[in-house]
Order: C-alpha cells, then structure tokens, then sequence
C-alpha cells in the first residue's frame, strides 16, 4: 500500500499506541519513542517493521508513541493508520489475509 | 492464534460485562474477572470516527488473546448505520462466539444478520452455524415483537433488554422499584420462555448504589431472568452470589435427580420423594440448578 495522506491511529492512553503515518519518498522512516523503550524497544521495532512489510508499504513517515501496548494493539494501530492513509479503513477488509 | 471452541447455544451467563473494544487496557485483561461472559462493544462506547480503528482492534484482540472459558460476545453497531455488515465480518473472522444485535425491532432484523454472518463464515471458512446471536431490545416495537425476534433464528440463545433507551422511548425515568421497566421485562420474560431462549436484564448504572443493585438483582432473581449485563466489574461478585442456589437447593436437586434416575430405570415414571410429587417435569430445573451450583464451585457429584 502507498501512504496517500497523512493519518493517525490509536492513543496515549496507558497499553495503547499513536501510531502518524506521513507520505514519503525515501523509504520507511522510523521514529519510535515509548514509555518502555529500554525494556520493548527492539520488540516493538521489529513489530512495526513486520507490519509495514505485510502491508508493503515501501515509503513513508512513520511515527510511534508507545504507551506500554500489547503487540495486539501495536499491530491494529499501524495497520488502521495505513489503511485511513489510503481511505481503505471502513469496509472490505481483508481480516485473516493481510490483516493477520 | 488462540482457537476457540465451538460456542455453546445454552450455557451459564449469568454475567455479561460490556468493554469497549476500543481500548486496549480493557481487553487485554477482560477475562480474569471472572465474568461468564464478556460483551466487546463496537457500538454506542465507540465515537462514530473510530469506528474502523476499534475493528482493528478487535480483530487482534479475538485473534491472541486467551479468553479461557469466558465467552466472547460482540455488539454490533445498529442495522440503521453503515458500519454493522464490516462490524459482522470482523466479528466472524476473529472467531467470537457471538453477536449482540443492537437496536432490534423485528424478526427481519435478525434475518439480515444471520444472513450476513452466514456469508462471512462462508467467506471465511468458518463453520456454518458456528456464530451465535442474540437481540438487545431498546424500544417498544421491540419488546412487543419479542417473540418473532427469539424464534428468528437457529442461532438465538437470547434477548436482553435496553433499559437506557427503552425508558426514554417511554417517557420515564428510572424507579428503585422497577415499574418503569416492569412491563417490558414481564413480556420480554415471556417471549423468551416461549421460544425456549435466555432472559437478561439492562445494567444497573449507578455504581455507588449497592443497596439498589442488589434490590433490582433480587428482583430480576424473582423474574426468572438468566443473568444481567454488567459496566463494571465490582458489579460481578454480588450477582454470582445472589444468583447461586442454595445450599438446600443444592442437595434437594441432587436427590431429585438421583430418585427419579433410579426409579425411572425401575420403570416408574412418578413418585414420591420427601412428601412431594417427582416426575420428569422436576429434572431440567433440578438440572440447571446442579449446573449453577457447579459453576459457583457449589457442587462437584457427576450429575451434570
């Protein structure tokens, strides 16, 4: 998927994550900063990466501001970003295909 | 992936505790009160423009978290909105064990969407039949078609009341007495009954009224309700006590179901236990009583 506009999903609530996507041309540009960050922050790097990946997103701006989420909720927060980046949120989505 | 078993169209709900699907600290953890039921909502507890997000949400939730023996219920949003028919495939694909039918008015409601979830076990390989449903009835047109709405479907295991919206549609207000609602729950009661399906009460919203709580339990106890939707976990405790049978229950039940065993394998059909008049009639409700009182850690005997 190509990160259209920008769009936000999630919280700073505790055990959530706000996950901003930008549009970009220079690959995926990852900016995490979390509440757990010593503890999680190769975890959630790496949670992220493999989100974008499945989604293909090969370009964009993507910032995460953890408050201690599961990966559950990580995974839906950048997944719902891509998708309202793209106006793709609401309908037909393809649970169990790439949202998995 | 946690795969759930297949749901049971009639087991113990005395609890269902509503959670916003929405929020992660909620239902990450939803399962260790000890409700029997949770009821994720992606309706009124969700603002209109996070409608897509709380799906996202729910779908990982269903999909890694271990539920255990709670069952996991989903309120769809309301038949009048554009969001219920994604609400549906969502709830289908993550495996939840059933679907909370908002807002209904008629058997056409529940057709629309056991047709929709019919299409969504299709589309997504699940067990046709697998998904359960059941009807919050929120107005009058509701309650007065409550037995059309719990014989609409094979999939029906129940109909709740709305209290909220129910009484707005009245024109009154909540009394500690309960008449405001007496007449909806009576008929829903019945309605339910009939058709052979569970009964549960509205929430009860004022957390700080103990005293009042447990008057509407005994009450909905009274009634013959199953269970009650709850908003907070506090709220579990006194329904499972009030809600547990007695210890005189307890023993009474077993005797009766014991007794009429023995004596049926005998060959006869009725008999006299204690003074009082056994038959066949006497062993569901001694049943479901062993069945509660297993549940409340009550009993442990193999009767049921």
């Amino acid at each position: 998927m190509t990160i259209e506009k920008s769009a936000v999903a999630g919280t700073l609530e505790s055990s959530d994550a706000m996950v901003t996507v930008e549009p970009g041309e220079n690959g995926v540009e990852l900016d995490i900063s979390s509440s757990v960050m010593n503890q999680y922050g190769r975890q959630i790097k790496q949670m992220v990466l493999e989100t974008l990946n499945r989604l293909e997103v090969k370009s964009g701006k993507i910032t995460v501001v953890d408050k201690g989420a599961l990966d559950c909720t990580l995974k839906a927060r950048v997944e719902c970003a891509v998708y309202r980046s793209c106006g793709k949120s609401e309908k037909n989505i393809s649970w169990g295909g790439t949202i998995r | 992936m946690i795969p759930r078993p297949k749901p049971q169209r009639f087991r113990l709900r005395r609890t269902m505790m509503f959670m916003n699907a929405q929020k992660p600290g909620l239902i990450k953890d939803a399962y260790i009160y000890g409700c029997d039921s949770i009821m994720l909502d992606l309706e009124d507890a969700v603002a209109e423009n996070q409608k897509d997000s709380a799906r996202f949400s729910l779908y990982h939730a269903l999909k890694s978290i271990d539920y255990g023996d709670t069952e996991v219920i989903v309120r769809i949003n309301g038949l009048d909105t554009p969001h219920w028919k994604e609400d549906v495939r969502v709830c289908v694909a993550g495996g939840a064990d059933g679907i909370r039918i908002a807002k209904c008015e008629s058997a056409s409601d529940v057709k629309a969407v056991d047709a929709a979830v019919t299409d969504a076990e299709k589309e997504f390989g699940a067990e046709e039949g697998r998904t359960l449903l059941m009807a919050a009835l929120e107005s009058p047109k509701g309650i007065i078609n409550a037995y059309e709405i719990c014989t609409a479907s094979e999939r029906m295991f129940g109909v709740a009341i709305s209290g909220g919206d129910f009484r707005k549609c009245m024109q009154t207000k909540f009394q500690a007495d309960g008449i405001d609602l007496i007449a909806a729950r009576g008929q829903m009661l019945i309605a339910a009954r009939a058709a052979g399906i569970q009964c549960f009460d509205t929430v009860f919203t004022n957390l700080d009224d103990d005293e009042g709580f447990l008057a509407e339990l005994k009450q909905n106890k009274a009634m013959g309700f199953d269970g009650k939707s709850l908003i907070n976990p506090k709220q579990i405790r006194p329904v499972h006590e009030l809600f547990a049978p007695t210890e005189k229950e307890v023993i009474q039940a077993e005797r009766i179901i014991s007794a009429y065993r023995e004596q049926a394998a005998a060959g006869v059909g009725v008999f006299t236990l204690d003074g009082k008049m056994i038959d066949i009639a006497f062993i569901p409700g001694a049943e479901r009583t062993l069945k509660l009182a297993k549940a409340c850690g009550m009993y442990n005997g193999g009767l049921v």
